[in-house]
């Protein structure tokens, strides 16, 4: 018979402190897949968990670079080919009247990139998520702090993760259901 | 033992605060404070006033720009005027929320959200003047490159063309920047909702933000980079805008310190509009812990300081006038001073250098009451300065067979004041169902937030 599917085991916490102390002691005992929640970015919580390649520069510099090639290859391409026409006989390609839109489209591009970048790698919107089943979750919108040790972690034991739970001292431990 | 240095100056929030009733203090103004009578006089009225807005739009569809002021040789009235007013008032919003959370100025934390606001409001505003203005509005999508059959393109080399780009990128990055700094406060409210339907509607705002740690770190580095793009974009604006006039050959609008000068007028309408939208905010909602006294000395510092750039971009205009040897130049300063116009001069040198100045005293500068006046002293004498600019430099140019004199219809003053209540309703709806102050940033100004090594 199939158990009930189980996402992970969640330790509430309440302070900063705690959390980091309890992130930071979760990683060193080996577990892999873990995760925290906070109200607020606190720094150093996410070296904690173990995560390091942030890749939303590298997503921004691509866009801003789409967009200042597209800003001035538009603007020469409509400019000299295909609607060249003589403004006071200035050089069909003038380019310092062109630095204006490409700086507009590199601001554009990247700007859109930053924030829909850091939105798709974030994997939001997602309307479910399985720690929104936890119903003291709702308070790490205010004032918790929550630490997860995911059921895919290769460690994953429930009795031996919720006894090592237990020794970061956490105001509650919950499973949590997929 | 060394006595640690006193800071006299007010803190950027009250002490006593956790990061639970800083929460519920932001958060109940929207899900539980009931809907005061005052609120809906108030948002009422701003309706109307957007209603004459409409009204006023339709006739001119209707009749075309005869019905305003504008003639030759003012072609340009009170339509760029209140375009030059509005989009300038909205850098404020921008240097509170990029600009200053670059330089670490933390007490931005608790003004920045009604300031992005304020900017998006104010720059939907300006929006609305120049595609109306255009003669055939319902043309107004031929400003933007796009293949068509008549197999015509913009000319890039025109201004006009280079502020269609400057606009439209600064609209869309304030929204984006405002909607990513809502995110984790739709979350709250998501969660502190009582009613289902609400948190339906947050829920979905929210897009299921959880503030996991690798979240906020991405999430950080995009807001970090969007401060960044958003910085050099703020100046760009009020900088092409100028080019508008200062690549025309019209004495007075032709010179170089335009950019420098239209920036940081931008930015001193734009903090007068910041302190006429916090004082009375603070005042009804209670909130004068989180916008304190330091946030209006230094937004009144802000002002003292751009207001003296301003004033030296008079300077140099005068000086300008003398020191060039140029006739028309020189007739502009001399009719700036003397010609039909010079009330609304003197009115803008009054406005703009004179009263501000009081501000020098400390005591005024922390009394909202005081602020609250001169700051609406500054708007007014901002406005004049843009229609000193366009109004005064065109009516009397190079011959004097082509001079004229501009008179602002009923129907000009319908918009512009139309367009007032417009931003003023939208404020209203704001403060009612968003949270007007950023709750996650504030959180992070508490001691319990301080991360110790």
């Amino acid at each position: 018979m199939k158990r009930a599917k189980v996402y992970g085991m969640m330790a509430e916490f309440d302070s900063v402190h705690t959390l980091l102390d309890a992130a930071n002691r979760t990683r060193e005992a080996g577990f892999k897949k873990i995760d925290a929640y906070s109200p607020f970015p606190i720094e150093g919580l996410a070296e904690a968990i173990g995560f390091h390649h942030d890749e939303v520069p590298l997503v921004v510099l691509i866009g801003g670079i789409i967009g200042g090639l597209t800003g001035y290859l538009m603007q020469y391409w409509i400019s000299v080919v295909s609607y060249p026409v003589n403004v006071g006989g200035k050089p069909y390609h003038s380019w310092p009247s062109f630095i204006i839109v490409t700086f507009e489209m590199t601001i554009l591009f990247a700007g859109i990139a930053a924030v829909f970048g850091m939105l798709a790698l974030n994997g939001l919107p997602m309307p479910y998520h399985p720690v929104f089943n936890s119903p003291r979750f709702a308070f790490a919108s205010k004032d918790r702090f929550f630490l997860m040790v995911f059921s895919s972690d290769p460690k994953y034991q429930p009795a031996e993760v919720r006894s090592f739970l237990e020794g970061l001292h956490p105001r509650s431990i919950s499973e949590v259901p997929d | 033992m060394e006595e640690p240095v006193q800071n006299e100056r007010a803190p950027v929030i009250e002490p006593g605060y956790t990061l639970g009733s800083v929460t519920d203090k932001i958060s109940s103004i929207v899900l539980t404070r009931p809907t005061s009578d005052s609120w809906f006089i108030g948002f009422g009225v701003m309706f109307l006033l957007t209603m004459m807005l409409l009204f006023a739009m339709g006739y001119l569809f209707v009749k075309g720009v005869g019905i305003w002021g504008v003639t030759i040789p003012i072609g340009w009235g009170f339509a760029i005027v209140n375009f030059v007013w509005w989009i300038g008032i909205g850098h404020a919003g921008t240097l509170i929320s990029a600009i200053l959370l670059l330089l670490r100025q933390s007490w931005r934390n608790s003004i920045n959200r009604f300031a992005e606001a304020m900017t998006l409001f104010a720059v939907a505003s300006a929006g609305i003047f120049p595609l109306i203005h255009v003669g055939r509005p319902w043309l107004a999508y031929w400003l933007f490159p796009y293949p068509n059959t008549m197999r015509v393109w913009p000319q890039f080399r025109s201004p006009l063309v280079w502020d269609v780009f400057a606009v439209s990128t600064y609209a869309t990055i304030s929204a984006l920047f405002w909607f990513i700094g809502l995110i984790p406060d739709l979350a709250t409210l998501r969660d502190r909702s009582e009613e289902r339907w609400k948190k339906i509607i947050y829920g979905m705002l929210a897009m299921g933000w959880r503030g996991s740690a690798r979240h906020w770190h991405r999430y950080e580095t995009a807001y970090l980079l969007l401060a960044g793009l958003a910085t050099p974009l703020v100046l760009s604006v009020h900088t092409v805008v100028s080019f508008d006039f200062a690549v025309g050959i019209v004495p007075g609008w032709h010179t170089t310190i335009f950019p420098p000068y239209f920036v940081a007028g931008a930015i001193y309408s734009g903090f007068a509009m910041v302190l006429m939208l916090a004082i009375p905010i603070r005042k009804i909602y209670k909130l004068e812990d989180f916008i304190t006294e330091r946030h209006l000395q230094n937004s009144a510092k802000v002002m003292l300081a751009t207001g003296l750039i301003v004033a030296y971009g008079y300077g140099i205009e005068a000086f300008m006038g003398w020191y060039s040897g140029n006739r028309y130049d020189a007739f502009l300063l001399w009719n700036r001073l003397h010609g039909p116009y010079s009330f609304f001069y003197y009115m803008l040198l009054i406005c703009n250098l004179g009263i501000p100045q009081v501000l020098w005293i400390p005591k005024l500068r922390s009394s909202p009451v005081w602020l609250f006046l001169v700051s609406l002293v500054v708007l007014v004498g901002m406005w004049l300065e843009r229609f000193i600019i366009v109004v005064v430099s065109l009516h009397r140019d190079f011959l004097t067979s082509s001079w004229g004199m501009y008179y602002p219809t009923r129907w000009d003053w319908m918009t512009y004041i139309g367009t007032i209540g417009m931003f003023l309703a939208a404020m209203f709806l704001f403060v009612r169902l968003l949270p007007m102050i950023s709750i996650f940033e504030m959180r992070t100004l508490l001691p319990e937030a301080e991360v110790k090594e």
